[in-house]
């Protein structure tokens, strides 16, 4: 405890001096976050000191070791950094699905090889991945997926398309599930890594309700990926055929993600400055919207005790292994609600899709973002099977 | 402190199941009492049995002879209340009447406490006058008579107030009936002369009570705390009341869930089981769900209150509320999902509903919790 309280004070007085005052200001827009990669540009130089500085501490992802660019922090340590960057607003210096999926992926499955090459890379923001999961005809079911990598000895030859690949119109590498025995369901695909500049790799932003782009349709025509890429770095992770695994761990951590099982925003009680806004607008909420967002609120803050209680009974495997596809559903059916009250409350001022007091729309954006939290990363009614099989234990399910 | 159950609080947790499974269930309690129409709707034996078990006085400090536990430990106690359907006075005794006595006299304390710690007393709350929750609201009167107080006013929901060998009375004993101050808790014994019951049999086959208050006569001594000050102990003895109510709630959520999710394991039509119709088995994992985020806000409403946080009570009314709700759902899909059987009498599921309805009424049902809950939170 004392140990931790000093790893406290070092790194209150680390933050203090290197995170510049412009990195504490809320994120107000996508240029406002740093993803890396080979055709980055940062915004300011404030950006780049601060990404600079938490690459040198291993700050970009505290809890990796230091050998592939963390800062070894334990699980507790880690918590501390993260409250000492919420007391200052600080900016998460880059983010990345190297960071959140491959990563942990690498760190579960790796070879040593991989890990010194990929992990260093995306800890220092060298490298933008993507994710390629998701193909038109295989959604929910994505086992059955049909992009095909052909067997060329020491290389494949893959065809095929993937959707919903997130940021591939700016992505260097993408980790990408890819058949490789047609015979056999879920032992036949193979979890690859290769680069997004090979010939035949094109991508297709998708325009999405929310009038953003986030996604795209990535296709693979006869692109040559290499089985190897030097000693110890094979081009796919775990076992050739056995990728299926390998995607499930990440699914996993996915939907921890996406159930915004840390709290934050996502758990918070909104009636209190609902009723602000409303006054700004010159409103005053009615009695059943206030009776709406009141019970809004006691779920939010039940939904925040049961995110406490889950992050608590992980640290220490006391979780059901299934638990996190609960979290994810309940989070994310309540954050379809909350933005459905927002938007109530806003009235027709959130309607504007392009005014300066919306900052271009904002409301209404978000608001439709919010209706693929529970599609993407596994819709709410996979989440609902998945609980039904493995926690109450359905027959047939 | 993290948000599950320590070692020793995982232990009790055992035995409590253990034994509350075993002596509090259904059949030997609940149908066995409203079988023979007791009058009281609980057993005395079972009671004395608690209090051998240490339960009775759990929340009762260590200086006081009981064993100085928290909400969380009387809240493991009150989940398997719930679970089993057991009609007892621990909520009402052990957790209301036994957090109003801490504000007590030493004398009050030396009264009352040994019988409740030794399971031979019973204790109720009188706090509702209308047929809603509404502590705000106190029109029963105490006034100065002699050394003492002379009561006068009505009570409802009194639970097993005629078996009740002692019943805290919240009173009013100056200011207007909306007023927060004013209040005076008093500590009104079994044969006070003047006080009346009507006894009702509730849905749920336990008893309450409307009592009068005729020019009931009470020493100085028979106050709880503060006189006029009452309200800050009426407040702190509601806390505790919902937050064990809420645990109790979650135990009947529980209860009602498991059983319906083994029907959905046995009961076959159209060659199936129906637990394996997905129509059935998404509605039973969003009970699920709820059933869990209700059991942490439960807990930690009681974590909170154990330490004395100022979030106790925003926690206490959003647990109350969220289990309100997370039952009903819980007892509505246990009868529907049961079919033709659950509507029968034989058959427990019924017995969950009933139970649901009485216990989330008690103290606030979910729309006053979450209408206090945007109270407290300012809108």
């Amino acid at each position: 405890m004392a140990d931790l309280e000093q790893f406290r004070t070092e790194t209150r007085s680390w933050l203090e001096a290197n995170c510049p005052p412009e990195m504490r200001e809320p994120v107000r827009g996508e240029d406002d976050i740093y993803w890396g990669g080979r055709r980055a540009t940062f915004k300011n130089d404030a950006q780049k000191a601060w990404l600079e500085a938490c690459i040198a501490k291993g700050y970009t992802v505290p809890m990796w070791p230091k050998e592939y660019g963390g800062a070894g922090l334990s699980a507790p340590q880690a918590k501390v950094l993260r409250e000492e960057m919420g007391r200052i607003n600080a900016r998460p210096p880059l983010s990345s699905f190297g960071i959140w999926m491959l990563g942990p992926a690498l760190l579960h499955f790796g070879t040593d090889g991989q890990k010194q090459r990929f992990l260093n890379e995306i800890a220092r923001g060298e490298i933008r991945w993507c994710q390629g999961y998701s193909e038109p005809g295989s959604g929910s079911d994505l086992v059955s997926l049909q992009t095909f990598g052909e067997d060329k000895g020491d290389h494949w030859v893959v065809n095929g398309q993937k959707i919903w690949t997130s940021y591939a119109d700016h992505a260097d590498w993408i980790f990408c599930l890819v058949r490789t025995d047609k015979a056999d369901k879920y032992q036949g695909i193979t979890f690859m890594l290769f680069d997004m500049a090979s010939e035949g790799v094109t991508t297709k932003p998708i325009l999405l309700i929310s009038g953003s782009s986030p996604f795209c349709e990535t296709f693979f025509d006869n692109v040559a990926v290499p089985k190897s890429y030097g000693d110890d770095v094979p081009a796919y992770v775990g076992t050739i055929n056995r990728g299926w695994d390998v995607a499930k761990y990440l699914l996993g951590h996915e939907r921890e993600m996406i159930s915004g099982a840390d709290g934050g925003e996502r758990a918070a009680a909104i009636g209190a400055m609902m009723k602000r806004h409303a006054a700004k607008l010159g409103d005053d909420l009615d009695p059943v919207l206030r009776a709406e967002l009141a019970q809004f609120d006691v779920d939010a803050l039940a939904y925040a005790a049961m995110g406490e209680k889950f992050l608590d009974e992980i640290k220490v495997g006391k979780a059901h292994p299934a638990q996190p596809n609960m979290m994810k559903y309940a989070g994310t059916e309540l954050n379809k609600r909350r933005h459905e009250l927002m938007m109530a409350v806003g009235g027709s001022r959130s309607l504007e899709w392009e005014s300066e007091a919306t900052e271009g729309g904002k409301p209404s954006r978000n608001w439709l973002r919010t209706k693929a939290n529970s599609i993407e990363g596994g819709t709410s009614e996979v989440m609902l099977n998945v609980i039904a099989k493995r926690i109450l234990d359905l027959p047939g399910a | 402190m993290p948000l599950y159950h320590n070692e020793d609080q995982a232990m009790l947790a055992d035995t409590a199941r253990g034994f509350i499974a075993e002596e509090g269930n259904i059949a030997k309690q609940l149908r066995h009492w409203r079988d023979r129409n007791c009058k009281d709707g609980f057993g005395h034996a079972l009671w004395k049995q608690m209090a051998e078990m240490g339960f009775t006085g759990m929340l009762v400090e260590e200086a006081d002879g009981g064993l100085g536990m928290g909400h969380v430990e009387a809240g493991i106690v009150l989940e398997e209340i719930g679970r089993n359907l057991t009609p007892s006075p621990f909520l009402t005794s052990s957790v209301l009447a036994a957090t109003a006595l801490k504000h007590g006299s030493a004398d009050l304390k030396g009264r009352y406490l040994p019988g409740l710690i030794a399971g031979d007393s019973v204790f109720a709350v009188a706090i509702d006058e209308t047929a809603k929750h509404r502590p705000s609201r106190i029109t029963t009167r105490a006034e100065k008579s002699g050394n003492g107080f002379r009561l006068n006013g009505a009570k409802s929901f009194v639970i097993q107030g005629a078996s009740a060998d002692m019943i805290v009375v919240a009173a009013r004993t100056s200011g207007s009936d909306e007023d927060a101050d004013g209040i005076t808790l008093f500590a009104v014994p079994k044969d006070a002369a003047g006080m009346s019951h009507d006894s009702v049999r509730l849905v749920d086959s336990s008893m309450a009570t409307h009592t009068k208050f005729e020019g009931v006569e009470l020493d100085g001594d028979a106050v709880i705390g503060e006189i006029d000050g009452g309200r800050a102990v009426l407040d702190a003895m509601l806390i505790a009341g919902r937050v064990g109510a809420a645990a109790e709630g979650v135990g009947v959520a529980r209860g009602a869930m498991d059983m319906t999710v083994d029907y959905l394991k046995q009961r076959k039509q159209f060659g199936k089981l129906i637990g394996e119709f997905q129509a059935l088995q998404h509605r039973a994992s969003h009970l699920y769900s709820e059933v869990e985020i209700a059991r942490a806000a439960t807990i930690k409403a009681q974590q909170l209150l154990d330490g004395g946080s100022a979030h106790a009570d925003l926690m206490a009314s959003v647990a109350k509320a969220k289990v309100a709700k997370t039952a009903r759902l819980a007892v509505q899909e246990g009868v529907q999902m049961h079919g033709g059987i659950g509507m029968t009498d034989e058959y427990d599921i019924g017995l969950y509903m009933k139970r649901d309805r009485a216990l989330a009424e008690f103290l606030g049902d979910a729309t006053f919790h979450a209408n206090r809950v945007a109270e407290l939170s300012g809108y």
